[in-house]
């Protein structure tokens, strides 16, 4: 069947899965549904403790067996050791046919590749993979169907029962014996603990792993001993300098800084630039040098951002220190600066991944953006765009809060060079359809600059503005004028994983990679 | 042109391509090896194989290392590696068969 983004979800899959196809943005609201409970075990004597030698004990205490679907979170980024610590146990017990529902895996988690080969792992569901998993589940080493989910979308699949998480593994920064968590003070320290925050909720049994065990009570916490089963010590839960790196340079790539200030200017043009307005962005080079580049404007003008929201770097954090910003809400720290600011700035606060992005909510603030800044790796000419796959099939990235960033901003500008090497970032067909289109209204690149066509108010407003505006069919004319017309990816016919919509329906699927052959 | 010798140009730097020419055993055996080999390997073989034709190269081994290179660089690639084989680096025919 094709669904809204013009993509073929086969019936198979949708069968098999019982999903429905993506049918639009914002099909979903309004939409009532019953939320799912966790099965949950009483404390009631005060002289039982919750501390756990080992984590092979805390496996055997939650009943770990085949077929389990537990959790993960990624604050720890690239220097995450808590996945690996519990898979390798798991793996030692000869324990098979477990789910992975993480908020991320990244390169760090490479070491699990064998236990996907070994059936020890069948399941990953994860915002996105890159590395050593990414290439596994494209090459269809994965049993199951990999998903992935935008980090709105995932809070939905838990707290609808979708997906049901026998045990939650939270790698904790400080935990007290009883199981208070906190993601600062401790030698790993990560910020916040946002997206843990929705595990710690609905899953069965909930362990906390830290190398930082503080004296009761660790107050205020990011996750409360009220959800927590198990307390257990470890010597180290990640590498702190892969954790939180020094802030990002400024960038000195004159392509860059062109299309930041393009942005810029695009943003101020708009009507939605006025005191307290809200805005996001994300942590490659031209979005930080759009945030720098956009401050100065807000100090010449005396204009004040109301709300910062989503993962956070530095440059954020000194317009927040400025005055510039009045509140910044976190979910996610990219680099040490932003931990000293949650630590130290009372305006800088941490939220749930429920409260960030959750479509199935009462209301998340992606909802009340007015900006986000976004890049991509493909956008097509009907503005949809991919940030999973790589050009050459294999998947390589996260969707993160891309499409729930994009369907609750009231201005969605994404930046993409028009080139990387010999791939065109702006295409006819996207290898797949991570955001669709009708939630991205400005495509910027270092060639120009095009409007989404539905959004005749922005066009309108741009009228008279000196900024290269064309259309998205002209800056896919210009690259393949360049690097010539790409072929399509030769992929298998074997379905290996699939993008859900943030609402949970099939926006794409991925389909398992082959080796190329050339063909006549 | 006849590929006398086993000669080299170009990169493994990102955006270029390394070719290799050795005598060949009587036809052209080209060998493609490029990051972007799904989205551009036929138009890789067909640059590859037009230069060739176009300085007169009919029997060699021609193997290509790609990173991503336009066309207008694999072409450049290949001339050169051509003419080094013949030890030809001075005096090249600009705007002749070199286009």
């Amino acid at each position: 069947m094709i669904n809204a983004v013009g993509r073929e979800i086969p019936e198979e899959i949708l069968k098999k899965t019982g999903k429905e196809p993506f049918k639009g943005a914002y099909v979903y609201d309004n939409y009532e549904y019953t939320k799912a409970a966790p099965k949950a075990r009483t404390m009631m004597d005060p002289k039982r403790s919750k501390l756990v030698e080992n984590i092979h004990d805390v496996l055997v205490k939650c009943g770990i067996k085949d077929g389990m679907t537990i959790s993960f979170h990624h604050h720890f980024r690239e220097g995450d050791y808590v996945v690996n610590m519990v898979m390798e146990e798991i793996h030692n017990m000869g324990i098979k046919g477990i789910t992975i529902c993480a908020s991320s895996l990244g390169k760090a988690n490479d070491p699990i590749v064998p236990y996907i080969e070994d059936g020890t792992i069948v399941g990953i569901q994860s915002s996105g993979v890159r590395g050593k998993i990414g290439e596994a589940i494209s090459t269809g080493k994965l049993q199951d169907l990999a998903i992935m989910r935008s980090h709105g979308g995932r809070v939905r699949a838990i707290e609808s029962g979708e997906v049901r998480i026998d045990i939650a593994f939270i790698g904790a920064p400080t935990c007290d014996e009883y199981g208070n968590m906190r993601a600062n003070g401790g030698k790993s320290d990560c910020g916040v603990l946002s997206y843990a925050m929705v595990d710690a909720q609905y899953a069965d049994k909930v362990v906390a792993i830290t190398d930082c065990l503080v004296p009761f009570p660790n107050i205020p916490a990011s996750i409360s001993m009220i959800n927590v089963d198990y307390v257990c010590v470890v010597d180290e839960i990640g590498n702190p300098a892969k954790i939180a790196t020094g802030a990002a340079k400024p960038t000195t790539d004159v392509r860059k800084i062109m299309m930041a200030d393009y942005c810029t200017q695009f943003v101020i043009n708009t009507p939605y630039f006025k005191n307290g307005f809200s805005y996001q962005t994300g942590v490659g080079g031209a979005s930080i040098a759009s945030t720098i580049s956009l401050g100065k404007i807000m100090e010449e003008r005396g204009i004040k951002m109301g709300l910062g929201l989503g993962g956070i770097t530095t440059p954020m954090c000194d317009l927040l220190a400025k005055g510039l910003i009045d509140k910044i809400v976190d979910t996610q720290d990219f680099d040490m600066g932003a931990i000293e600011s949650i630590k130290s700035n009372p305006n800088h606060i941490e939220i749930s991944a429920s409260e960030y992005a959750d479509p199935f909510n009462k209301g998340a603030y992606v909802n009340k953006l007015d900006f986000v800044i976004l890049a991509s790796l493909e956008v097509d000419v009907n503005f949809n765009c991919n940030v999973v796959v790589g050009s050459d099939g294999m998947i390589t990235g996260a969707q993160g809060g891309h499409p729930d960033t994009a369907a609750g901003a009231k201005c969605t500008i994404v930046i993409a060079p028009l080139l990387q090497g010999r791939i065109p970032a702006i295409c006819t067909n996207v290898t797949t359809v991570t955001t669709p289109g009708e939630t991205v209204d400005v495509v910027i690149t270092d060639y120009g600059i095009a409007i989404n066509p539905r959004r005749q108010d922005l066009i309108e407003c741009m009228k008279g503005v000196n900024l290269p505006f064309c259309t998205i069919e002209e800056l896919r004319d210009k690259a393949y004028a360049i690097v010539g017309e790409p072929d399509p990816v030769q992929f298998g016919d074997r379905v290996v994983g699939i993008i859900e919509g943030r609402d949970g329906t099939i926006m794409d699927v991925v389909h398992e990679i082959k080796q190329y052959e050339f063909k006549d | 042109m006849e590929v006398k010798k086993a000669a080299v140009a170009g990169t493994l730097e990102s955006s270029d391509a390394q070719v290799t020419v050795e005598p060949g055993n009587g036809s052209i055996e080209l060998s493609i090896e490029s990051s972007v080999i799904h989205q551009f390997g036929k138009q890789i073989r067909k640059t590859v194989l037009e230069t060739l034709d176009r300085l007169d190269v009919k029997d060699a081994k021609v193997n290509v290392v790609d990173k991503g290179a336009l066309d207008c660089t694999l072409k450049a690639r290949v001339e050169c590696a051509v003419y080094r084989s013949n030890d030809i680096t001075e005096n090249l025919p600009w705007g002749g068969v070199i286009k």
